[in-house]
């Protein structure tokens, strides 16, 4: 635990290589003109709950 | 690269290819900036210059806080990898954006969609059975595949919706896949066997609304006395099943926040509302002097949101388990793994291209015939745009929409420059929730 620095748990995108493209195609969610994939649920991570 | 911003008294560190987010106060984030161009030893002695009353040993503790996230891969994480993110030109095609009619039973000012009013305007039942083949044909390993119905008005033609669900259903079964169906509707023809039949088989419901009653009724034909309680009514029996209501502004309605709270005094919850996408000669596009009061809303809307019983699309950051590095890279797969299709089978990048000859890449029954054009589409990412290559956001965003840049530019390698000055606001603004709330 830093004592200056608040480190947010985020999914950690260095190491990846790949994905397994399963997730939702991000206009199909709401929006529909202005993309953007940052509020995009991974499809691997909700089968690992 | 790190983008370092303050919202409120917080100052947030977004680092951008690790996709890591931290909150400090100034001075380490003075270190970490300086950090990013110097070594540790200039880095402390600009540090003091600019705050002379720090004291020596808290800098050198906020040093060795940087170094370490450093070392973990969290602050100034390197590049992605560009070949081995690149996507595989196998032709894969996981989405399908079905517009089962061309006709529309309001005209809507604003409305991009293509419409037409002929008897060829709706989708036969043939070419949907069509669409579902060539979208399981195309799919590859993928086993969740996606269509939306959209239009015009998709339940004009619901009778085709249903003939195409079954016919998937069954499908799915043979083939080993799993169909996720979500319908865009202006909610004009909402009922309750609709509601039941949504409830039963559409993963997600996208309802236009645009807010306020004289918000809506200025580009949505006077609709909105016919259309509120029949979404109301739609929403209470969706229970817990996913939709979105989704709204758009224009630059004469840029405190969109009041039609975002009139919405949730409605009892609706799970809202979007989205920037209008037109030509610069309308009189209602955004214009860079809407920017300011743009802007504006977004923060208030952090505020409001924060314990609130209610969501905005462009918040929900999912930080734990949101998109991986790939997704993030390659984005919407317009072109690639997600084509529209139009009432006579035809294929289209996505449902902004529909009706474009240029764009046009073949059809459900020959399946794509321009693979010239797909490919196009396979190099438009993130690590290949121009205008992306010192983007802070461009792993938030993945390169944006191919119509907008398209439609600002002239070229879907191009920038809509006014839209990504919208999207790294919000973005920066959803973070500042996500910390609010952590």
């Amino acid at each position: 635990m830093n004592k200056h620095i608040t480190t947010l748990k985020t999914r950690e995108l260095c190491a990846e290589k790949g994905g397994c493209g399963e997730c939702q195609t991000s206009c199909q969610s709401a929006c529909k003109t202005s993309c953007g994939v940052a509020n995009q649920p991974c499809e691997a991570a909700k089968s690992d709950e | 690269m790190t983008h370092i911003y303050k919202f409120g008294e917080r100052n947030v560190v977004l680092d951008c290819n690790s996709g890591a987010i931290h909150a400090c106060n100034d001075v380490a984030s003075s270190i970490i900036a300086l950090r990013e161009r110097h070594d540790a030893h200039r880095t402390l002695t600009l540090t003091l210059e600019q705050f002379p009353g720090a004291d020596p040993s808290e800098l050198a503790e906020i040093l060795a806080e940087v170094e370490s996230l450093a070392a973990s891969g969290l602050l100034y994480a390197p590049e992605p990898d560009a070949v081995k993110l690149a996507p595989d030109g196998s032709g894969v095609v996981k989405a399908l954006c079905l517009n089962v009619s061309h006709a529309c039973n309001l005209t809507c000012e604003y409305c991009f969609a293509h419409q037409a009013t002929d008897e060829d305007s709706l989708m036969s039942v043939d070419v949907g059975v069509a669409a579902i083949d060539f979208l399981i044909r195309n799919s590859g390993t993928r086993r969740n595949l996606e269509v939306d119905f959209f239009g015009g008005e998709p339940l004009l033609n619901l009778d085709v919706v249903k003939r195409v669900v079954a016919y998937a259903r069954e499908a799915e079964r043979n083939r080993g896949k799993n169909f996720r169906f979500t319908l865009t509707t202006n909610g004009l023809l909402l009922d309750d066997a609709f509601a039941e039949f949504a409830n039963a088989e559409l993963a997600n419901v996208v309802l236009s609304l645009d807010g306020r009653r004289e918000v809506h009724d200025r580009f949505r034909c006077g609709s909105y006395d016919a259309v509120a309680p029949k979404i109301q009514r739609f929403v209470e029996a969706r229970g817990a099943r996913q939709y979105y209501i989704r709204g758009t502004f224009t630059r004469a309605n840029t405190d969109f926040t009041e039609d975002l709270l009139h919405m949730r005094s409605l009892g609706l919850r799970k809202l979007s509302m989205e920037p209008v996408v037109c030509g610069d000669s309308a009189p209602y596009a955004l214009r860079e002097c809407d920017v300011p009061s743009v802007v504006a809303e977004y923060e208030r809307l952090v505020s409001l949101l924060d314990g609130a019983d209610w969501d905005f699309y462009h918040y929900n950051l999912d930080l734990e388990n949101g998109p991986c590095l790939k997704k993030r890279v390659t984005g919407c797969g317009s072109g690639t793994e997600y084509l529209a299709v139009t009432p006579d089978g035809a294929l289209y990048p996505c449902h902004q291209f529909v009706g474009d000859p240029e764009y046009a890449m073949g059809n459900v029954f020959d399946g794509v015939t321009r693979p010239e054009l797909r490919d196009r589409f396979a190099c438009r990412n993130v690590l290949t745009l121009p205008d992306c290559a010192e983007c802070w956001a461009r792993l938030w965003c993945a390169g944006g929409c191919a119509a907008n840049s398209l439609h600002a530019s002239g070229d879907i390698e191009g920038s809509y420059t006014l839209g990504c000055t919208l999207f790294k606001k919000r973005l920066e603004c959803a973070i500042a929730l996500k910390l609010a709330t952590a």
